[in-house]
């Protein structure tokens, strides 16, 4: 039982990491970002690809990751997304819109990444040795890239609620309109807000290679978590997605290994009905008219 | 029920000697000419029964290739035990239910959650139907051996194909298509004169996903061996979206514009650069989004509405000088 939810949080770390940036990406930039899967996969290979080439420790590599996932994002937003901000007439069109534009991002993203990679498998060994918790033995390098994840999510919780520009960040969030007002730059903020979404979301990437394995195909599935992880801790919302993220991954963890491994999706399905039919505001949300 | 206009008669005698004429392709050709036609008409009936829903609400659906592998499963399961007929009712009932079970947890909300929902539900579906088949039946491989060739299953896919469109047209003239046009311009609006929306939206998703239902079973003796993973292929559901958005989901025939060419373009691409399909298929996305926001018939009516406007306002000008 403790076994189950040690490695339960263990693996909720990156989940919240990559749910985090797709909350912010939700939240305060507007975009519904359906290709947040792919930048995972990307990060997952390029922190692969400095360990084996560069031998250089994915923990260390998060230094690289995180500025050029920042950048690549950064341009993502201005080249494809920002035209459709501005042509919206309302919120509604522009879920749209996004909605659509990051299929066909998915898709490029996954496209080009099948051509280079292939359709395989792959993994690294990176610190495969016994951590005891409690007791029992778990990978070092799980516990590993949750301490990080946990280091990246505390600096974010203090970028949003200790500094200007975190606060900037949270104002547009609430209404782009009012932020407008009091002097916010509300289109370099959304854009960086995306920016730092896709950097948060490839360093996830980055840790979940450590210990995970994966291919070039699988983002969508992740995006699909992170994406019930926003939903049930309330958009925009950091602490409560870091919570959905712990439930989530314990009731992964939970059911497969106590009914089926291949049933996986089926208990984070469960949980997103749970949320829509009670608190499809969030579970920290207030209820909006 | 008001009486039909000359419009109305003079565009279904057309189309009832449409559909003779593309019945009669079996007798012309059986090879590839008619495999490819099979996966026009296909489409064109998912497509069609895709936007029956999604076009007046707006809501993208991902849930295609779920109601799909649900009727291709019906076939399947029972093919030996149950006549065909039967199973492709099964399999119509089955889609309408699962569509009723989304509906009623996400059309209360906003569209968002309704995408989300059904971005992972074919997966989801997949995953249960082959844990329940590994758990509960011995049947791994399933195989469907019927007397059914694929000219029989063109004419089915044909007939079913006519049979959406008469439901869009019956719609359409129905109070539920009167309330559907009104949810899609303001759904305040439509909700404060008196519209249930959610159930008017369930509903019409209902017999949506069941037509896509009954497509999934008719195809199932096409593939022979069924298995999960082609049954519930997600890519249905973005083809989907994608041939029905190049064509314009304003009007129910718009998506067959975006239909034929695509179903070609992709037979292309499949046979020579089948590594390319995913890139070619998020161009695909891009270029309707930023290229084609109304589709191909949306375009065209923009054009013919201006041309109009200038020829009106011409003599207008001309007499004024």
């Amino acid at each position: 039982m403790t076994q189950i939810l040690v490695t339960g949080i263990l693996l909720s770390g990156t989940y919240a990491l990559i749910a985090l940036g797709l909350t912010l990406q939700y939240g305060v930039a507007r975009i519904m970002n359906l290709a947040n899967g792919e930048t995972l996969v990307a990060g997952c290979f390029i922190a692969m690809w400095l360990f084996a080439t560069l031998t250089i420790n994915p923990v260390v590599g998060l230094l690289i990751i995180a500025p050029a996932a920042f950048a690549a994002n950064w341009g993502i937003y201005r080249v494809a997304l920002e035209p459709l901000v501005k042509r919206a007439k309302s919120r509604g069109q522009l879920e749209v819109d996004s909605i659509l534009a990051t299929f066909g991002l998915l898709f490029l993203f996954q496209g080009i990444m099948l051509l280079t990679f292939g359709g395989e498998y792959f993994n690294y060994t990176f610190l495969a040795q016994r951590f005891e918790i409690l007791g029992s033995g778990y990978g070092l390098n799980r516990v590993v890239a949750f301490a990080a994840a946990v280091a990246i999510a505390v600096a974010l919780y203090f970028f949003l609620y200790r500094t200007r520009h975190g606060t900037a960040m949270r104002a547009v969030a609430v209404d782009p309109k009012s932020a407008n007002l009091v002097a916010i730059d509300v289109a370099r903020t959304a854009a960086i807000a995306f920016a730092l979404g896709g950097a948060l979301t490839a360093c996830g990437g980055a840790l979940l290679s450590t210990f995970y394995t994966f291919n070039a195909s699988m983002g969508v599935v992740f995006t699909m978590k992170a994406l019930i992880i926003v939903i049930m801790g309330g958009v925009g919302d950091v602490r409560g997605a870091v919570l959905a993220a712990l439930i989530l991954g314990v009731a992964e963890t939970a059911v497969a290994s106590l009914i089926d491994p291949s049933l996986t999706l089926a208990a984070t399905y469960t949980l997103f009905i749970v949320v829509l039919l009670f608190r499809p505001q969030g579970m920290f949300g207030r209820q909006t008219t | 029920m008001t009486r039909l206009s000359q419009k109305e008669i003079a565009i279904g005698v057309a189309a009832i000697l449409f559909l003779a004429l593309a019945a009669m392709l079996p007798f012309v050709d059986q090879g590839y000419y008619l495999s490819l036609a099979v996966n026009i008409t296909l489409y064109a009936a998912l497509c069609t029964a895709w936007t029956l829903f999604s076009g007046p609400t707006h809501y993208v659906s991902l849930a295609t290739a779920a109601f799909f592998g649900l009727g291709t499963y019906a076939v399947a399961l029972w093919v030996d035990v149950l006549p065909f007929p039967l199973l492709v009712g099964f399999g119509a009932v089955a889609a309408g239910a699962l569509a009723a079970l989304v509906g009623v947890a996400t059309l209360r909300l906003s569209g968002v959650y309704f995408v989300i929902f059904t971005l992972g539900l074919a997966e989801l579906v997949r995953q249960i139907v082959t844990w329940a088949q590994g758990k509960f039946t011995t049947r791994m491989g399933l195989y469907v051996f019927t007397d059914l060739r694929e000219m029989h299953i063109y004419w089915m896919l044909l007939a079913l194909t006519a049979l959406v469109f008469l439901t869009g047209w019956l719609i359409n003239r129905s109070r539920l298509g009167f309330a559907m046009r009104i949810i899609g311009d303001d759904e305040t609006v439509a909700r404060h004169s008196g519209i249930d929306t959610a159930k008017a939206k369930i509903a019409l998703f209902v017999i949506s996903g069941a037509f896509i239902g009954i497509a999934g079973a008719i195809c199932a003796p096409r593939y022979g061996y069924i298995q999960a993973t082609t049954a519930f292929n997600p890519m249905t559901s973005f083809l989907v979206v994608i041939m029905a958005l190049l064509g314009g989901t304003k009007r129910l025939w718009g998506p067959i514009v975006g239909v034929i060419p695509f179903v070609i373009l992709m037979d292309f691409i499949t046979v020579r650069f089948s590594n390319y399909m995913p890139i070619a298929m998020g161009l695909s996305f891009l270029a309707i989004v930023f290229l084609l926001p109304q589709g191909v018939t949306g375009r065209l009516e923009q054009v013919w509405n201006r041309l109009q406007s200038r020829r009106t306002a011409k003599p207008a000008a001309e007499k004024a000088a």
